[in-house]
């Protein structure tokens, strides 16, 4: 018993050993290292859980020889990492916490460079009948009058904020509206906990058609005025934070707004989906 | 430092919502701490004391799962729950009950495991002693469990630690409602998630507090002593 318990170890052991010293050569041989190769890009979950960075990052770390750090959270914590001096650059979708940023001295410019559209989605009966709506703020008023559940992000997150702005003064309050749910979670989190309670939910399209059980849920809106979801990307500025790689966020920003990057942008989802999941902003 | 202070001044000023946070954390680790020391300590005791076939398989069970991940505790129970699996009906998922079930499966093999090794200790005393006042079976295992009030008291202090300080699986099955299934853990998730760091480190901060205050009425009450006296 005690001999076959040591053999086992000792063979988990090589094991990890093996493999740590793989990790290792990994690291070793990138050919065309830039002096400073690592970049750290702060994000928001939507354009990693999509699978469009994924996607993306590869082939420009393939050209260029830097290695991209992703860290993905809600649009609050995104831009706050990057202004405690976290990372080289951000890739966010929120205007108004993004000028904040360039204001505050911590970006250097705001390169909008894509967009999608968030959708409002909900149980395919669609109790509230929200179908025909002109736009979202139109739907939100039905689903309000309806009192059908409503799933809210409520995490300070860039569709958050675009879900106030939906809203407007007519926003409801958590406390007493029972039927309006802030749930202070992630896009997927949210849409898991919709397809649960039956409940509608306003999504970017990305993560919605990425999701893998969908339940009963379905896009019951996807085209208003106010339902635009843009994208931008800013370079940290070097003159407010330190040990920043600014040659860096510049090699990936270049790369992001030029013509590779672009056409691979207007692909991506095309073959899954039948359709783009994000469409390049022309200038 | 303002952040500190904006969540101290949450605090004293009995913001509403911080009180009822702190309500739902309080009535979920009370349930969740109370049903699993209900199991844990039986458990425990039968498998220190009793002889039964499997007792020491039961017992690397029991160890193994201390080691289960509130995350997965949390899938569990969101399976059992969610709408089309066995419970659904039941209408349990997002609720607090949803949160303490995952957290009694979580927190009773610790308890047990833990109650166990306690027993271990001192059961053939307890044993030859209930021989000696002819005691009977269930009065034995009674005493198992008496005579060991102070030692399984810290284990039922560990439990609630857990239970006050878990996140993940909570998180899963409460949802992190507002008004609703929201407790301290989850709320500092979410302050962090939004990038407001320093408030979150100022909730964490209220929430040792809570479980100072907690235990410093529990060491009152079992009045415990030091040996050296």
């Amino acid at each position: 018993m005690k001999r076959t318990l040591a053999l086992v170890l000792s063979i988990v052991l090589a094991l990890a050993m093996v493999f740590s010293l793989a990790a290792c050569g990994e690291t070793a041989d990138t050919a065309k290292t830039p002096e400073n190769p690592v970049i750290r890009m702060s994000t928001t979950t939507s354009v990693n859980d999509s699978g469009l960075l994924p996607y993306l990052l590869p082939v420009f770390e393939a050209e260029t020889g830097y290695t991209v750090e992703v860290q993905s959270a809600g649009t609050g914590a995104a831009i706050q990492k990057a202004v405690d001096g976290n990372a080289d650059l951000i890739l966010v979708h929120a205007k108004a916490s993004e000028e904040e940023f360039i204001a505050g001295g911590y970006g250097v410019e705001r390169l909008s460079f894509m967009y999608n559209y968030f959708v409002i989605v909900g149980p395919q009966g669609d109790p509230a009948g929200i179908a025909d709506c002109a736009n979202a703020a139109e739907a939100f008023a039905k689903i309000a009058e309806s009192g059908s559940s409503f799933i809210s992000r409520g995490d300070d997150s860039g569709t958050h904020k675009a879900e106030l702005k939906i809203w407007g003064d007519n926003a409801p309050n958590p406390e007493t509206d029972t039927w309006y749910v802030s749930a202070g979670q992630g896009m997927g989190a949210c849409l898991t906990m919709a397809s649960e309670q039956n409940a509608y939910c306003l999504t970017d399209k990305a993560t919605f058609l990425a999701m893998e059980n969908k339940g009963d849920l379905a896009i019951l809106l996807a085209e208003g005025d106010d339902m635009k979801n843009t994208y931008s990307v800013i370079a940290c500025n070097p003159e407010t934070l330190d040990g920043l790689n600014t040659e860096g966020a510049q090699a990936l920003i270049d790369w992001l707004l030029g013509e590779e990057a672009s056409k691979l942008i207007a692909e991506y989802g095309v073959e899954e989906y039948g359709e783009p999941l994000f469409y390049l902003i022309e200038d | 430092m303002d952040k500190f202070a904006e969540a101290f001044g949450y605090l004293f000023s009995l913001d509403r919502e911080l009180v009822q946070i702190i309500g739902v954390t309080l009535k979920m680790s009370f349930f969740s701490t109370l049903i699993s020391c209900l199991l844990g300590f039986p458990m425990g005791a039968a498998i220190a004391a009793k002889k039964f076939k499997g007792r020491r398989t039961a017992k690397r069970i029991l160890s193994t799962l201390t080691g289960l991940p509130p995350v997965v505790a949390g899938l569990i129970v969101y399976m059992l729950f969610t709408r089309y699996g066995p419970f659904g009906s039941l209408n349990v998922l997002f609720t607090v009950k949803a949160m303490v079930i995952a957290q009694v499966i979580l927190i009773t093999p610790i308890v047990a495991s833990l109650s166990s090794a306690v027993i271990e200790g001192n059961c053939r005393t307890i044993r030859e002693t209930a021989i000696g006042m002819g005691l009977d079976g269930k009065k034995t295992f009674a005493l198992y469990l008496t005579e060991n009030r102070t030692a399984l008291f810290s284990v039922l202090l560990t439990a609630f630690g857990r239970s006050i300080a878990e996140v993940g699986a909570v998180s899963i099955v409460g949802g992190n409602i507002q008004w609703k299934t929201r407790v301290m853990t989850t709320a500092i998730m979410l302050e962090t998630n939004k990038g407001n760091f320093s408030f979150a480190l100022a909730l964490g901060i209220i929430l040792l507090i809570i479980a100072l205050i907690i235990n410093i009425g529990a060491s009152l009450i079992s009045g415990e002593e030091p040996c050296d006296d």
